[in-house]
């Protein structure tokens, strides 16, 4: 772990000295030519590609797995629970080329829609509205996190002990509110573990994000348009061509990502830490 | 209010299973009746089957009528969720809402019933913790979770979770079966204080604990090897115990067999 | 309160809206994930055919037709196996050190703080640090073997979790039984613990191969790319089928993208075999079965 760091530390030194921009606020990257780069767009692309999927995946996920968990008929519930298990192991690479060959022109439709009735809405504003936009990488990763989160919120669901929900079903409570008051609060700390981990994958995603995304540098809100890139990408696209200096930035930007998750990480972990006294362990 | 139930032809089934037959029988009113009998007889399936709870498993269902105060609870118009309100239940194995403090679980059927003012939330907390005599011991940590306290402590605490929301009928299933003697005694006291305020059904394992506590007793057992449970007798627990007018009955309360 | 009440409009609204969404949350997800399978299998099926299989990339540009991924296959399938001979040994002692012999010592607490937090590392990262250290550093060339590496430091976590979560599911009654026989520890836990909960512990193995055996961007940076067979994984650039579907897909014409659908169901298609093997592990051994 902290070999990691210090080795990409190390490698990274050599390219950031020659750096003529600064390295967290700078927006161009251009480490081959210019050698002026900075991870302030490839850093905000990543963040925000990935907690818009998140927000997209996460009420999904969970409706998903209470419906595995509490609503389906019992039989059709565990044949779906394996087809969620099977799906959260399709390799990310398989959701990029679909994303890529369908997704990419299939939406610019919906987009162009988007972007003209409800184009007041500065996220949704912007000229040049296309296929390959912020926005389509967000619904692709939303896809892929889906299942995770689903598979494991469903989990946790199932494992909420029986007498809990009798205990609220006795008081006189309807199905909403028996899962409100038992299954909700007895799951909140593995749906978050599930939803950090969703994000981490989206953030470190980088195959699907690379094939879709037009590899632009800027930060901009308008994510209907075709622009962004993220940290992930850029290293898979950049890397073939990379100039020891090129390799060495974007060693330095896996850095900033390796940081971000970690951050992530840490804060989910805190955040299931402070719930811990109410976690029933002794129950 | 404590209320009356009556209980006719009452078939209830698993799937194909049938696993009680035939059962009719009245409880009266602020009053405590007791259930015993041998395990697997159909007990705690019957008693879950007076505030609809035995449908919550997949597969269950009930054939014949109950009927609270002459209102029948499974007509076509009536929802097992508002039934459950006016009858409830408290189970084998203590189970507060771990993700609660002691306070929101006690004010946990009150919030259903959509927001109140915090001070008549406080005062319905306390009366009940107090008509579950686990006030003096919890006032002064009410936030802290429900599950720190003791077994005993618990499962008082899930009474009071139950009465909070003023029910009608009280049924227990074994509520001190995973209890030490001292725990024991103390629900039992409880449950006879409670008594003029609910109608209390208990399924029970101990036959002293019926002998103590209750006023009527009915006893089940299988009608055979396979067959469904089905109600052998119910008199006043002191016949019960005394003069039992069935064989099977007197064979099991001396110990004979179960 | 005199008759049983109905309940109130509001709760009944709510409930109903509750059950709607939770059936509409369930739609809304199985149409883009059907959608995904249903596509790779009816495009990947065009081109999975005999020469797919047995054929590599070698002077075949993006315009022709043709063309396989045996290469791909063959690199995968070795990448695989080399990462799993590293992190399946080295994750199974930690998770024995883990639960055996440093119950919630200082030194198994950071570890397990260790394993958690690199539960959540990035591929990509992974990859940029084999190439840092391996390859930057040490100056060794590209190579399957490297990329094994960097999918070792993504598969041990996994294999270490799960093999920990299996081994305290070993009642302890089970050890206590072999120590008053007298015998020593690591006999028990290689005679007694391990086998009881092999099950497990090989079908946690098996997940977390069928998880790397789909990563890309590790390979992308470790094994670099290449068209043409490379039986050696110490030597020289590879190719794995992820990075196969990756570089077919960014060529702009159709038969390099359907040769990508295809590698796209080839690569589902082993890690599905991957996954009902853990199955089929499970229900092998399961009390179930002896029944």
């Amino acid at each position: 772990m902290a070999a990691i760091a210090v080795f990409l530390v190390v490698e990274a030194v050599p390219a950031l000295r020659v750096n003529k921009g600064d390295f967290f606020s700078e927006v161009i990257w251009d480490p081959n030519g210019t050698q002026t780069f900075g991870i302030a767009a490839l850093a905000f692309g990543t963040v925000i590609s990935s907690l818009l999927a998140l927000v997209m995946a996460l009420p999904v996920a969970v409706g998903v797995a209470l419906f595995i968990s509490h609503y389906a008929p019992r039989r059709l519930a565990g044949l779906l629970g394996y087809v969620i298990d099977l799906l959260a192991a399709v390799p990310s690479v398989v959701y990029g080329l679909w994303g890529v060959v369908f997704l990419v022109p299939f939406i610019t439709g919906p987009w162009k829609f988007l972007n003209e009735y409800l184009g007041w809405i500065p996220l949704f504003a912007g000229d040049s509205v296309a296929g390959r936009s912020v926005l389509t990488a967000s619904v692709i990763l939303a896809v892929m996190i889906l299942p995770i989160i689903a598979a494991i919120s469903r989990e946790v669901f199932l494992q909420v002990p029986r007498s809990h929900e009798e205990a609220a079903l006795a008081l006189g409570a309807t199905r909403w509110e028996m899962i409100r008051m038992a299954v909700l609060p007895f799951g909140r700390p593995g749906v978050i573990s599930a939803a950090m981990l969703g994000l981490g994958r989206a953030m470190g995603e980088t195959i699907a994000v690379a094939l879709v995304l037009p590899a632009t540098f800027g930060i901009s809100f308008q994510i209907l348009t075709a622009q962004g890139n993220s940290i992930a990408a850029n290293i898979a696209n950049g890397f073939g061509e990379a100039t020891p200096i090129g390799r060495g930035a974007l060693i330095a930007s896996g850095l900033v990502l390796f940081a971000i998750t970690l951050v992530v990480n840490i804060a989910a972990r805190l955040v299931i830490a402070r719930r811990k006294e109410f976690s029933g362990a002794a129950a | 209010m404590a209320k009356q139930i009556t209980v006719s032809g009452l078939d209830a089934y698993y799937g194909s299973h049938k696993a009680i037959e035939d059962v009719s029988m009245t409880i009266e009113p602020a009053s405590i009746t007791a259930f015993i009998g041998p395990s697997g007889c159909g007990k705690s399936t019957f008693l879950r089957t007076l505030n609809r709870m035995h449908e919550v498993i997949p597969g269950a269902r009930v054939q014949g009528k109950v009927m609270l105060d002459g209102q029948d609870l499974y007509a076509g118009d009536i929802e097992p969720v508002s039934v459950r309100r006016m009858i409830g239940m408290v189970f084998q194995r203590p189970n507060p809402f771990p993700t609660m403090s002691i306070y929101e679980n006690v004010a946990a059927g009150l919030r259903l019933n959509g927001r109140q003012a915090k001070s008549k939330t406080d005062d319905v907390v306390e009366r009940s913790l107090r008509g579950a005599n686990l006030w003096n011991e919890v006032k002064d940590r009410l936030n802290k979770p429900g599950a720190g306290l003791s077994g005993g402590q618990q499962q008082r605490l899930c009474i009071a979770r139950a009465i909070a929301v003023q029910p009608d009928v009280l049924l227990m299933d074994e509520p001190c079966s995973a209890l030490d003697p001292i725990s024991t005694l103390a629900i039992e006291d409880l449950m006879v204080e409670l008594k003029s305020e609910f109608t209390i059904v208990i399924v029970t394992h101990n036959m002293q604990q019926a002998a103590r506590v209750s006023d009527r007793t009915a006893f089940f057992n299988l009608a055979g090897q396979g067959q469904p449970g089905k109600v052998i007798e119910m008199d006043e627990t002191s016949r019960i115990f005394t003069n039992p007018s069935e064989k099977a009955t007197e064979d099991y309360i001396t110990g004979r067999f179960g | 309160m005199s008759a049983v009440q109905h309940i109130s409009p509001a709760r009944r609204f709510k409930d109903r809206l509750a059950g709607g969404l939770v059936y509409l949350a369930f739609a809304i997800a199985v149409v883009p994930l059907v959608a995904v399978l249903w596509m790779v299998i009816q495009h990947g099926v065009a081109r999975l055919d005999l020469e797919f299989l047995t054929h590599s990339m070698r002077n075949i540009g993006a315009r022709d037709a043709g063309g396989g991924a045996y290469h791909a296959i063959l690199g995968t399938l070795e990448q695989v196996a080399l990462s799993s001979l590293i992190s399946v040994p080295v994750g199974l002692l930690t998770a024995i050190y883990l639960v055996e012999y440093g119950r919630g010592g200082q030194l198994s607490r950071a570890i397990s703080f260790f394993v958690d937090v690199m539960t959540g590392i990035p591929s990509v990262v992974s990859g940029l640090f084999i190439l840092a250290f391996w390859i930057l550093a040490l100056g060794m060339p590209f190579s399957g073997f490297a990329g094994a590496l960097a999918l070792s430091i993504l598969m041990m976590p996994t294999v270490v979790r799960s093999a920990e979560e299996m081994l305290r599911l070993v009642p302890n009654d089970l050890r206590e039984a072999a120590y008053a026989l007298g015998v020593p520890k690591w006999r028990t836990i290689v005679k007694v613990v391990l086998p009881t909960a092999f099950t497990g512990i090989a079908t946690g193995i098996m997940l977390a191969v069928a998880r790397v055996a789909g990563e890309t961007a590790p390979l992308l940076l470790t094994v670099f790319f290449t068209d043409s067979i490379n039986e050696d994984p110490f030597n020289g650039p590879q190719m794995g089928l992820p990075l196969y579907v990756f570089d077919q897909a960014a060529r702009p014409t159709d038969v390099a993208v359907d040769r990508a659908w295809a590698g796209a169901l080839t690569l589902i298609l082993i890690v599905m075999l991957l996954n009902l093997a853990a199955r089929f592990i499970g229900w092998w051994r399961s009390p179930a079965r002896n029944r």
